[in-house]
């Protein structure tokens, strides 16, 4: 126990050197997590709009008219050719190009159907289909009014109504990206500082060559990584308060759960991520290379396997197995369930016990691999 | 000059090829990774589970319940028979969203000219599959509407198609395939993580292990140093773009539409952006911990978040806005996904080009400045 002390003192004389390194670790992540909280948005508010109206009539505006009168469509262009239409979406001006055709009010008056062109540019796809929705919706109402006025002309009863959806979002009524964004942005922030601290641990001292002093003293490797680990948990744990305070003050994102779970369960976080950059810390033979392994092998595969931006189970079944080994995978369960669903351990223990097994897990195979080093 | 750069990037190239784990690190986990996360990264949302609470038990709403379930977006998983059942489903996540559809629905319907209500409850807890989940939905509900009138008009013995019909296109991308447009932004991600990491490391190393110190007493100026340092690691990461260039092909069938030969020279203009970024923050940090601990932090999360890779910069509040400015992974995905999707030459990038180069001249400014600061107040 004296050891292990010891060298957590050592660690934390070793930090305190550094001072640019711990502004680093205990600033930069609250910069990023305001930056990339207000970033991280998936809905498309601004669709910038470009109409190529041939018909120039009373009927044509009314319908142009519907389009101003939803604020996402901003009606940037207003173009005379088709030409103009294809250089503006080529250039990426706009998203959009609406084509109403010159025969647009005749066909409407004689009662026939017109067509109406929507041309986007999908090399966005995500905001091309939501876009594709709002558009829908525009033509449809639009389409439906005048069936209602020839109708009223013509005398005949319309029996017949419509269905509107009424959709209600559960747990994130507004549908704020933002909600559930921001606890992904701080499970990704963590593991960051985490690994980014952990695994230099070891390797550091192999390439300065003071490994070598500490190897002849009586220090066990189960002493020398539980003494390493306590000034980083320490560090991760007074950063994780920060982060989890900067995510309530700034972002207003309240805590239906517990307070008290949430940490626990971010604890339990984060000793599974100081075990990844430990054992990255243990298989590497200079800093560069323990780097690239923490970027590489830990934290790219935390950010596309983790469920954090493309969902899980959209991806091929072998992927998906892979992700049962991204301890942020279940961290996003657990804090979007605490923040969002209000629920608790009853709920999440499952999730809660495999990040622990993970965090166990890897920690004893460092130690192992240290062990076997020293031999 | 010539000499003195060839003759350090030589040295720098002997190191790495030393290295051998690390050369092949840094050759093919790009590509493997890309190889990984393409199948990865994939917004389409399909087989959504939907359970139906139907208090109406009518002819249409049966007919509205079987259109919805025949789709291939929904899967039918389950009859609930009240709301504590509504409040199950969506809790224990067996539905992602669930289905309302009152007692007074086919009444108010067949009354005329009224709305008749239907309720989707949705799963928020994943809010951009709930957003995509409620356009379906908005969708099916709308062709169900006209279909509705269709057959209304046809019974009075009007056949006629609605009045306007939208045709859209999806220039590009015809089948909307997330995946299209999300690996050019896979790609940006990737390399400009490599490189900067790569070579901010490579030159802080010199400064840690004291052989900078040989080198500054050399007669080598700073700027053949700096090129002859970053020059082995501007070939890897060419390199590592043809790879992903290849495997891109290969498994996600991602083509160039335009030209090939503008795609490598935006792609060597992107590069030396994330080399000089590396450079700058070489000159800056004093250990390689720190040159680390900065490059990831500066690119890594910048690069996924703030590019428009997957977030549309657009909807994004206005100081944000500026805010993406920081990275040149913005202007390489736009140039990315002008090259390989829409297939348009220089006219439509230039612009793009012209702000990834002011990067190159302010990083290697600031560096030079700064470099030069620390060398005469050592």
């Amino acid at each position: 126990m004296k050891t292990i002390l010891t060298i957590v003192r050592k660690e934390f004389l070793q930090l305190k050197r550094d001072p640019k390194m711990f502004g680093i670790i205990l600033i930069a992540p609250i910069l990023q997590l305001i930056i990339l909280g207000y970033a991280a948005n998936f809905d498309v508010e601004v669709v910038h709009t470009a109409i190529y109206d041939q018909d120039k009539t009373v009927t044509s505006r009314e319908y142009i008219d519907n389009f101003k009168s939803v604020s996402y469509f901003h009606l940037d262009y207003d173009v005379n050719s088709y030409k103009e239409v294809v250089d503006l979406i080529d250039k990426g001006k706009v998203i959009l190009g609406v084509v109403i055709p010159k025969d647009f009010e005749k066909k409407i008056t004689r009662k026939e159907t017109v067509r109406v062109q929507a041309v986007f540019d999908g090399s966005d796809g995500n905001s091309a289909t939501i876009s594709a929705g709002y558009v829908g919706g525009v033509t449809a109402t639009f389409s439906q009014n005048i069936l209602l006025e020839q109708k009223d002309k013509s005398g005949m009863q319309l029996k017949i109504g419509t269905i509107a959806p009424e959709t209600r979002v559960w747990y994130n009524p507004e549908l704020k990206t933002r909600v559930f964004m921001v606890p992904g942005i701080v499970g990704l922030l963590l593991m960051l500082i985490t690994v980014i601290l952990t695994s230099l641990a070891i390797v550091k001292e192999k390439e300065i060559g003071t490994l070598e002093q500490l190897m002849v003293t009586p220090i066990k490797s189960k002493q020398l990584i539980v003494g390493k680990l306590i000034p980083f948990a320490i560090l991760s744990f007074v950063s994780e308060i920060i982060i989890l305070t900067a995510m309530r003050v700034v972002f207003d994102i309240e805590v239906r759960g517990s307070y008290a779970f949430l940490f626990f369960s971010t604890f339990v976080y984060i000793l599974s991520t100081l075990g990844l950059g430990m054992f990255v810390s243990t298989v590497s033979k200079t800093q560069q290379q323990a780097f690239m392994l923490a970027m590489f092998v830990v934290m790219l595969p935390m950010i596309y396997l983790s469920g954090f931006a493309f969902p899980i189970e959209n991806m091929p079944k072998l992927l998906q197995y892979i992700t049962y080994l991204i301890p942020l995978r279940y961290f996003m369960v657990i804090i979007r369930g605490i923040i969002l669903k209000g629920i608790g351990f009853v709920d999440l223990w499952q999730e809660l016990l495999a990040m622990l097994t993970i965090g166990l897990g890897i920690l004893y195979l460092s130690s192992l691999r240290f062990q076997k080093r020293l031999k | 000059m010539l000499a003195r750069t060839r003759a350090i990037a030589k040295k720098e190239f002997k190191q790495l090829w030393r290295d051998k784990r690390m050369l092949f690190v840094l050759i093919f986990f790009p590509t493997f990774l890309l190889a990984m996360f393409g199948y990865a990264v994939n917004f389409d949302v399909r087989n959504i589970q939907l359970a139906i609470y139907d208090s109406d038990k009518s002819d249409v709403s049966r007919d509205f319940i079987s259109n919805l379930s025949n789709s291939t977006y929904f899967e039918f998983v389950e009859y609930l028979n009240n709301d504590d059942d509504v409040r199950r489903a969506l809790n224990d996540k067996d539905a992602q969203v669930v289905m309302v559809i009152p007692e007074d629905f086919s009444e108010k319907l067949f009354r005329g000219e009224e709305t008749a209500k239907i309720q989707f409850l949705v799963d928020g807890v994943d809010g951009n599959t709930a957003n995509i989940i409620s356009n379906y939905v908005n969708a099916a509900t709308l062709a169900y509407n006209s279909k509705l009138q269709k057959d209304f008009f046809a019974q009075m013995g009007i056949t006629r198609e609605p009045p306007v019909l939208l045709e859209p296109l999806f220039w590009f991308n015809p089948n909307l395939e997330t995946t299209k447009f999300l690996i050019p932004g896979l790609i940006v991600m990737i390399l400009i993580v490599t490189a900067v990491v790569a070579v901010s490391i490579s030159l802080v190393r010199e400064k840690e292990r004291g052989t900078i110190e040989q080198i500054n007493v050399s007669s080598l100026s700073t700027a053949e140093l700096l090129i002859g340092k970053s020059l082995p690691y501007i070939l890897l990461a060419l390199v590592d773009a043809l790879f992903i260039l290849v495997l891109g092909y290969i498994l996600f069938d991602v083509t160039i539409e335009g030209s090939i030969l503008l795609f490598f020279a935006a792609t060597l203009v992107f590069i030396l952006a994330a080399t000089s970024q590396g450079i700058f923050l070489s000159v800056v940090a004093d250990s390689q911990q720190v040159a680390f601990t900065v490059a990831i932090l500066t690119t890594l999360l910048p690069s996924l978040m703030l590019s428009g890779f997957i977030f549309p910069i657009e909807s994004m509040p206005g100081i944000i806005q500026v805010v993406t400015n920081i990275t040149p992974a913005k202007f390489f995905v736009n140039i990315l996904r002008a090259i390989m999707l829409r297939g348009v030459g220089i006219e439509a990038i230039w612009t793009q080009l012209v702000y990834m180069s002011i990067f190159i001249l302010l990083f290697l400014g600031f560096a030079s400045v700064i470099h030069k600061k620390k060398l005469s107040a050592a």
